[in-house]
């Protein structure tokens, strides 16, 4: 069934009261997703988009509705507490949208989630998709197709890009996740890498980095020590200054660490196939895919 | 975002950390009047959001007030590194006996905030993590139980510090750690905190704060200094656009932190420069995407403008709008190189249809135009 999302998920909304949340509930819905539950404190007893029951707490729509995956469209302020909340009423997989929650706030999320079963993706991601199945998530669910490649990244619409060139050439995708542009995040490339070695429906896998910190170096010692699939990869930020915060706020290159040089030399060295730019992606994967 | 030198030591001091006794002065004549209020030998230095003040010149110590005043007067307006000095920190000049280092920084790997102590105080902890690695020692911090005093002795025991000084520096360890989680600090360092005589000063420190955490910290997010930042990127924060300024000549405007650098190392791979980075952010309205254009053609440098656009949330209608709203309230005397994909591309395509800019379909194909129209060549 592909990783983490699929015909099995229930999904609650977090915030599904809220612009934001409102309209990409109704997306979701759209593309097919069991959405079971709205979680909108004060607000329940009543209905959201697409005849979604709201309860005040997580705990309540987890009772009264099975939801075992949940989706976090809350303001930055409020989403630390909604994940806690989340993975206290049981939640299995956490999706946290939000952009711009505090790095000390996240490190202590990450710290009480390690003492919990919960998985969670983000924060400042944009979700997880297994075609066909499940939308959990923001992306624009009409470009991705059922397949078996495997994208893991910690882009938006670079992960779209990509996704659109495969399509375009043929290619599904098993599932694509988004693991998020912040400093402290739930879920790691390694953490999606053993996922998808694992997983049967998934042939081979894309690994979208970028400067900033040092997961795909760990990444590359994993792909070189464990993984059989096929990995091809690209890191954006090769012009970026050092010093200098793209976007993201784990995108800088700081005291000469993370940079885009040695993370391509990293994921060189164990055997991955390094993209000079998104499109040639696509067409690395094809090639591996016409030699199976 | 980054604190001077004066409002970290004073952070410091509020969590009793021991600082020296300093006087802020914006001219030479404060800065005499400050020499003679503490009395002594004083280093005069200068306030900017750099690295390398020493190595500048931005650093002096002077004897007598009449050295403060003399020192203050060549440090005042002195440019170091494109910035200007416009203040400077009149210090009472400590009796150094050795310098050692001290900082507290997010360990994105571990998910934890470090603390390292390092025997070379002094100079770049970068370059002593290069250079000699196993001379900085660091402890994890578990959240939920702060810094413990056995890790600071760890510390303390790691870069030999001399016995008598361990519960003192013990003691600073931990203010220093709850410096940083009250500021919500992405970085604080003291270097060098010397040892001199029988007690440990914090002689320079720097905090670099979390820009998603000022919401909580009003008073702290008050001490931003306006000229450390350039003015098109300040203007490019009051629309919501994230841009910095590169010194290319291809302005670039996508939608995506990931795919705007992706861009712009395209650009770089095809033979062109990138001018900067703007990512307009998930679905930009047409007066958004208007500001975004006007800050990237007000850069002299651009020869060129390439729009990248994958629409998602962000639809390609109201980007070509926004598009053509600029246009028409600009001069825009550069050739735009356009490339609309995704949620409504159609109608995108339709509205700039009237405005005859050159299109593109694949990214490649955009950076290859976009290159080749900023060298004057017909793409």
């Amino acid at each position: 069934m592909s990783i983490l999302v699929g015909k099995d998920t229930r999904l609650a909304v977090q915030g599904i009261t809220g612009r934001e949340g409102a309209f990409h509930t109704q997306q979701m819905i759209d593309y097919g997703t069991n959405v079971v539950a709205g979680v909108t404190p004060g607000k329940g007893g009543e209905w959201a988009v697409g005849n979604t029951p709201v309860f005040d707490t997580v705990l309540e729509a987890v009772q009264a509705t099975g939801a075992n995956t949940s989706i976090v469209y809350v303001p930055a302020r409020f989403a630390p507490d909604a994940i806690i909340e989340a993975a206290d009423a049981g939640i299995d997989l956490i999706v946290c949208i939000t952009e711009g929650i505090p790095a000390l706030d996240m490190v202590q999320v990450r710290a009480y989630l390690d003492t919990t079963g919960a998985r969670l993706v983000g924060p400042n991601c944009p979700g997880l998709i297994t075609p066909g199945e499940a939308k959990v998530g923001i992306m624009p669910g009409h470009i991705h197709t059922p397949g078996n490649v495997g994208l893991v990244s910690r882009s938006g619409t670079l992960t779209y890009e990509v996704v659109y060139a495969l399509t375009a050439r043929g290619i599904g995708q098993s599932t694509a996740i988004g693991i998020g542009g912040d400093p402290i995040i739930g879920t790691k490339f390694i953490d999606v890498l053993e996922m998808f070695e694992d997983d049967p429906a998934t042939d081979q896998v894309v690994l979208i980095g970028e400067i900033g910190g040092t997961d795909e170096q760990i990444a590359a010692r994993y792909i070189a020590e464990h993984m059989t699939k096929p990995v091809t990869a690209f890191i954006a930020g090769q012009t970026a200054p050092p010093g200098r915060r793209m976007g993201h706020a784990g995108a800088i290159i700081s005291g000469g660490e993370g940079t885009a040089a040695e993370k391509i030399a990293a994921l060189r060295a164990a055997g991955a196939q390094v993209a000079r730019h998104p499109e040639e992606i696509a067409e690395m994967v094809a090639a591996n895919v016409s030699l199976a | 975002m980054n604190l001077h030198e004066y409002q970290s030591k004073r952070i410091f001091a509020n969590f009793g950390i021991p600082i020296p006794e300093g006087i802020v002065a914006s001219s030479p004549a404060e800065a005499r009047d400050a020499a003679t209020r503490l009395g002594g030998p004083v280093v005069v230095k200068s306030q900017v959001l750099v690295g390398g003040r020493g190595k500048a010149g931005g650093i002096k110590l002077a004897k007598t007030p009449d050295a403060a005043e003399e020192a203050a007067a060549a440090i005042l307006g002195m440019n170091i590194k494109g910035l200007t000095v416009k203040k400077v920190l009149v210090d009472q000049a400590a009796d150094i006996m050795t310098e050692i280092y001290l900082g507290a920084v997010l360990d994105r790997a571990r998910g934890r905030v470090v603390i390292m102590a390092s025997s070379e105080g002094g100079v770049d902890i970068e370059q002593v993590a290069a250079e000699t690695p196993e001379k900085i020692v660091t402890v994890p911090v578990h959240p939920f139980l702060g810094l413990r005093d056995h890790q600071a002795r760890i510390l303390a025991e790691g870069i030999n510090l001399p016995k008598e000084h361990t519960r003192r520096f013990t003691a600073i360890a931990k203010s220093l750690y709850n410096a940083y989680v009250s500021s919500d600090a992405s970085l604080a360092e003291i270097n060098p905190l010397v040892i001199t005589g029988s007690d440990l000063l914090a002689v320079d420190g720097k905090i670099s704060l979390d820009d998603s955490a000022l919401f909580r910290h009003p008073d702290l997010a008050e001490l931003r200094d306006p000229d450390a930042e350039d003015p098109s990127e300040q203007k490019a924060r009051r629309f919501g656009l994230s841009y910095i300024q590169l010194d290319g000549e291809i302005g670039c405007m996508v939608n995506g932190a990931g795919l705007a650098m992706a861009t712009m190392d395209i650009v770089k791979l095809y033979g062109g420069s990138p001018a900067n980075f703007l990512d307009i952010g998930g679905g930009a309205q047409a007066d958004k995407v208007a500001a975004a254009l006007r800050l990237i053609l007000a850069d002299a440098r651009v020869k060129a403008v390439l729009i990248n656009i994958f629409g998602g949330i962000t639809r390609c209608d109201e980007v070509a709008r926004g598009i053509l709203d600029a246009i028409a309230t600009l001069d825009v005397r550069v050739p735009f190189v356009v490339r609309l994909v995704g949620t409504n591309e159609e109608e995108g395509r339709q509205i700039l249809s009237e405005a005859n800019l050159a299109t593109a379909s694949s990214l490649a194909d955009a950076a290859r135009k976009a290159v080749a129209a900023a060298e004057g060549e017909t793409a």
